[in-house]
């Protein structure tokens, strides 16, 4: 279990707790939280869970797997700190994670 | 006015099975989709991806299941609508009048959404200011190359569309071809060759850059772009092009006047109808208590949208139940010889 909050475009704040195992991209879409679209359903196949990961978490993170990079250049604003939410599996180390989610994904 | 039995807008893997149910029981269809191919996200976003949930099959990519269903798919004549999206859909009587962004139009008493997650657009720039040059002089795809002759062309993007048209352009125009990373996706030898026209000066290639802002009047001037440090760099060009792949938007659907939560239509689980009478969703746009985004579950949902159509566009006439294995009316639809 990880807290994990994810800022939105408006700064609004929301702070859930996700289980081990999922992906912060599916911590998301079961708690509501609005501007990750998921379309493609986690197969790394779109890139609207696009999410700016905090500078002080972006290294803690596993690297980037072959293809994250090539979907995150369709990402909406890719920045050095994007990273694809559906991407980034949730563990105890991960509580506290912060990231936030561009102004929109398309 | 194209008259049919039932319109089926989306020629992914629920679509086209689903235009095999309509045909096995006796209605025609036609299919639109506003991809330039056949096979919706199984070809546009994972055609060499293995898929391993398909009944019976036990593993095929999603190029070789939309290759199947248009296999299974032969015996009949279903007629294709491709780079059409549609706009407009509309009671008149009995019957709903479709009309696409090309100006075809339907007379249908059926319409079967079979859309995934909604039309396949073109991922545009970030920069707002891009949106009244678009079509003049920023562009997400080219129709007629020879406007670019002797103009200074700046491209957007690391993949194939991207490199293609830099190697191409260069030809007789100036290209400026900017990329956010070093690292380029598309096919090697294409890469390989973006490189050597750089080193000859025939691209001026600026990676770890993005578009910042875009000038003009009338027309564009220049633009500028932003590298990793935050430093700018302005480009004198006459056209921008954006080459950032295909982005699914639920479109034009969502005026429709139907029950839409969350980019999903409602239906019900037994005719896999809308709160519009004679409109079905099937597939990954349809959402009812238990749905599973799976190829499988639009393939059942699509047989009985099929089913349900029936009524409407053979008033008079009682739909028969029947098999495959044992029909001679089915074979014979189907051309195949009976025992």
């Amino acid at each position: 279990m990880a807290k994990i909050t994810y800022v939105t475009h408006d700064n609004q704040i929301h702070t859930v707790e996700v289980q081990n195992g999922l992906t912060v991209m599916e911590g998301a879409v079961q708690n509501d939280i609005p501007g990750i679209d998921a379309d493609c359903g986690g197969g790394m196949a779109c890139a609207t869970c696009h999410v700016y990961v905090n500078d002080e978490w972006f290294d803690k993170l596993p690297n980037k797997e072959d293809g994250e990079e090539d979907m995150l250049d369709m990402a909406f604003e890719p920045k050095k700190n994007s990273r694809l939410s559906c991407q980034i599996i949730v563990s105890d180390e991960l509580d506290g994670l912060k990231v936030n989610i561009p102004s929109k994904q398309g | 006015m194209n008259k049919t039995d039932a319109l089926i807008i989306g020629a992914g893997p629920t679509g086209l099975f689903t235009a095999h149910q309509l045909k096995l029981i006796g209605l025609d269809c036609e299919i639109v989709d506003n991809l330039d191919k056949i096979g919706g996200q199984c070809i546009e976003l994972y055609p060499d991806k293995p898929i391993y949930d398909i009944p019976a099959v036990p593993e095929c990519t999603g190029e070789e299941l939309t290759n199947n269903l248009l296999n299974q798919l032969k015996p009949f004549d279903i007629k294709f609508h491709l780079s059409e999206r549609v706009d407009e859909v509309k009671k008149e009587n009995e019957n709903w009048i479709v009309r696409t962004n090309n100006g075809t139009t339907f007379s249908t008493p059926n319409v079967i959404i079979a859309g995934g997650v909604g039309s396949f657009e073109p991922r545009k720039f970030p920069v707002k200011e891009c949106e009244k040059f678009e079509n003049k002089s920023v562009f997400y795809s080219i129709k007629d190359k020879k406007i670019f002759d002797g103009k200074i062309v700046t491209i957007f993007g690391g993949g194939d569309s991207a490199l293609d048209w830099a190697v191409e352009l260069s030809n007789n125009s100036t290209v400026n071809l900017v990329h956010r990373r070093d690292d380029f996706r598309g096919a090697q030898a294409t890469v390989d060759k973006v490189q050597e026209l750089a080193k000859n000066g025939k691209i001026n290639l600026f990676t770890k850059c993005q578009i910042n802002s875009i000038k003009g009047e009338d027309k564009l001037e220049s633009l500028d772009i932003k590298n990793d440090n935050k430093e700018t760099k302005t480009l004198k060009t006459d056209f921008a092009l954006g080459f950032f792949g295909l982005i699914m938007q639920l479109g034009p659907i969502a005026n429709w006047g139907l029950n839409i939560d969350k980019k999903t239509i409602e239906v019900d689980t037994e005719k896999f109808e809308t709160n519009q009478k004679g409109i079905y969703a099937v597939g990954d746009i349809c959402n009812y208590p238990g749905k599973l985004k799976l190829i499988l579950s639009g393939f059942h949902e699509g047989a009985l949208a099929a089913r349900a159509c029936f009524k409407l566009a053979r008033p008079n006439e009682k739909y028969r139940f029947e098999f495959t294995t044992s029909s001679k009316t089915i074979k014979d639809r189907l051309g195949v010889k009976g025992d």
